[in-house]
């Protein structure tokens, strides 16, 4: 094994560490480790993706594979880093530095432990795309849930604690079930790893089937909980919009993961391979992501509050997203990975455009006078007393232009990248000859008429914001208008590089339809050391 | 000794339901407890229910795996155990502040109308 394999556990080794030295250093230090984790992650990430849409080398093959204590891989953990889940890492980073840079302005020093669950929350899911096992993604789950538990009620607050509550508990409900659905597979088939799972599934007995159908099925709630599919997903508008804004930005890719994991686990388990099995839960994804895009265009009409609809929005990503999964169309799933990533920015964008926004209004919420824990917390906004008022005059034009961009990108506007990948997702959905089937041309019509509601419902509101109610110019700081700035370029970087994008996307979604290469190159990895006993003889 | 066992985790998962749809908050965190040890109970069951067989391989003896009992289940209730114990910890902290905040130990945060 060569030093540069050592770099796939980068990720969630170095938030680790990061994480433990802000707990025992001076605050000043504090950013400075938490930021050069950040970046030190990002970077690697960054390393990974184009080390995977680089891979054409035969010593690695298309995954790389990191054997955790050198262990042959069914019987220990392994990390693998492939096409998709460098793709996730190098997202998460883009929105982990966005957020940071964000938190800088105001909110990292209004709690004490803000960096360290900041990078505890970042170990947890960068684990959680890499780790190649199930109990191990488990574990991971519950790493950065915990961390997100905290980054929910950071700034406390009544309204944060009463979403923390009911959060935590929906949570530990579906972690339950996690580990149910992981108990039960493994008592079936014998073993915890993803790719051995999935050559195990076409042996299965008859007589186990429904059990391990079942398993994967209670699996599947606890990873649908998390991607909010209605009707799992009432907790996420009220918990998302109660957090802090670069905490809600963070969790714009919580429900990416439920939804990464749904991916991953169908295309490895359930591909034409698995014979009796195969194409296991797609109905139920297709019915439930379209009610689910049906629920959020509802719920963004019904409501006021800007957070809320942003909340709407993600859970219309992500019901679109699962139900063109279960669709299980082959040639829409490189659209969907591509509205994935840019639904993503913008909803993170836009969490963080909020902020701002409330604060030219002026509804930002009062300070906490009765702080749980009083000497520890302090108003995020207290010092703007203090600070000479140095306004830029056209922060609100900034602002707006912001706003009416993020708006075009929700709604899948075209020529921005969420346009790109709901019509590479409907071309996709569309078969080559002949007529498409009825459930298609619900999906198709629920795709867009998802665009049209977020469409009038944020013109609605921002109607009612920008022209209909007086805005006094907000306190921006420097890092806030950059965190924002540099994730709407990145969604503009990525309608104008929609090429190379989408190229490196259909491989991912070629990989993806080919479990059989994951499974072999996890699965023929040899340890580098020979094994103690064959040493001994 | 299946049956006993079945019964065992139904009566406690079946328990936790209930308080977890409760209105108190402590209800909710007696009820998500129950069901972590119900779930548990059922992972350790998943590893095949054996009597007197160690699951901890004698070094240097021939190994015949049907004298031993599955140790993969066991590490994973010992993982499953430690995490639900300080996710219940977390919550109860949660609670408590709630509690401090709202005036109420009701999970809306507010008495429900009389």
């Amino acid at each position: 094994m060569n030093l540069l394999e050592h770099f796939i556990i980068l990720p969630i080794v170095a938030p680790l560490i990061g994480a433990a030295l802000t707990l025992v250093t001076a605050d000043k230090w504090r950013r400075h480790i938490t930021l050069s984790t950040v970046l030190l992650v990002a970077a690697t990430s960054l390393g990974l993706l184009w080390a995977s849409s680089t891979a054409s080398d035969a010593q690695f093959g298309e995954a790389h594979v990191y054997r955790l204590g050198d262990w042959p891989a069914p019987f220990a953990i392994v990390l693998v880093s492939d096409r998709l889940s460098a793709l996730m890492l190098a997202l998460t980073s883009t929105l982990a530095v966005a957020a940071l840079t964000f938190s800088f302005a105001r909110w990292d020093h209004a709690g004490p432990r803000f960096h360290a669950l900041f990078l505890l929350l970042m170990m947890g899911l960068n684990g959680a795309f890499l780790t190649g096992d199930v109990f191990n993604l488990f574990v991971f789950f519950e790493v950065l849930l915990a961390a997100s538990y905290g980054l929910l009620l950071h700034g406390t607050g009544v309204p944060r604690v009463k979403a923390g509550v009911h959060y935590i508990a929906i949570n530990l409900a579906a972690s339950s079930l996690f580990l149910i659905g992981v108990a039960m597979i493994y008592g079936v088939t014998g073993t915890l790893n993803m790719a051995d799972i999935a050559t195990a599934i076409p042996n299965v007995p008859a007589e186990n089937r429904a059990l391990l159908e079942a398993g994967c099925a209670l699996l599947g709630v606890a990873f649908l909980v998390k991607a909010g599919m209605w009707p799992l997903g009432f907790w996420l508008p009220p918990a998302y919009s109660a957090a802090s804004a670069p905490a809600a930005a963070m969790f714009a890719i919580m429900t990416k993961l439920g939804v990464y994991v749904v991916l991953r686990l169908s295309m490895l388990m359930f591909g034409p391979e698995a014979e009796a099995s195969a194409g296991f839960g797609g109905p139920w994804l297709l019915i439930g992501g379209v009610a689910t895009i049906l629920f959020g265009a509802v719920g963004a009409f019904a409501t006021t509050s800007m957070s809320r609809i942003a909340g709407f929005c993600v859970l219309m990503s992500s019901g679109t997203l699962l139900a063109v999964i279960g669709a299980g169309a082959e040639r829409a799933l490189p659209g969907a990975l591509f509205y994935l990533i840019a639904s993503t920015l913008a909803a993170s964008a836009f969490f963080l455009l909020i902020e701002l926004i409330n604060r030219a209004r002026g509804t930002t919420a009062p300070a906490e006078t009765e702080a749980v824990f009083d000497d520890e917390y302090r108003d995020p906004y207290d010092d703007d007393a203090q600070e000479v008022r140095f306004l830029i005059p056209a922060t609100i034009g900034l602002l707006s232009g912001a706003f009416l961009l993020s708006t075009l990108l929700l709604a899948a506007m075209p020529p921005l990248p969420t346009f790109i990948g709901k019509f590479a997702i409907i071309a996709g959905l569309m078969p080559e000859t002949g007529n498409a089937p009825f459930s298609t041309w619900v999906l198709i019509g629920a795709l867009t008429f998802s665009s049209l509601a977020t469409l009038l419902a944020l013109t609605r509101i921002g109607i009612e914001v920008f022209w209909a109610s007086t805005l006094s110019p907000p306190q921006m700081r420097a890092p806030e208008g950059a965190a924002i700035g540099a994730l709407l370029t990145v969604c503009l970087l990525l309608t104008v590089f929609g090429g190379p994008a989408t190229r490196y996307l259909a491989a991912t979604a070629a990989w993806l339809h080919s479990p059989g290469d994951y499974i072999q190159a996890v699965r023929s990895t040899e340890p580098s050391i020979a094994p103690i006993a064959e040493r001994e003889r | 000794m299946e049956i006993v066992l079945a019964i065992g985790i139904g009566v406690l998962f079946a328990s936790g339901v209930w308080l977890l749809l409760r209105p108190r908050t402590f209800q909710v965190i007696i009820g998500l407890s129950l069901i972590a040890y119900a779930v548990n109970l059922f992972i350790f069951a998943m590893g095949r229910l054996r009597i007197g067989a160690p699951p901890v391989l004698e070094k240097g003896v021939p190994v015949d795996p049907s004298q031993y009992a599955d140790p993969l289940p066991q590490a994973l209730v010992l993982t499953a155990i430690v995490i639900s114990f300080a996710m219940t910890a977390l919550f109860l902290v949660v609670l408590l502040a709630a509690r401090g905040l709202t005036g109420t130990d009701h999970v809306e945060g507010a008495e429900p109308d009389a």
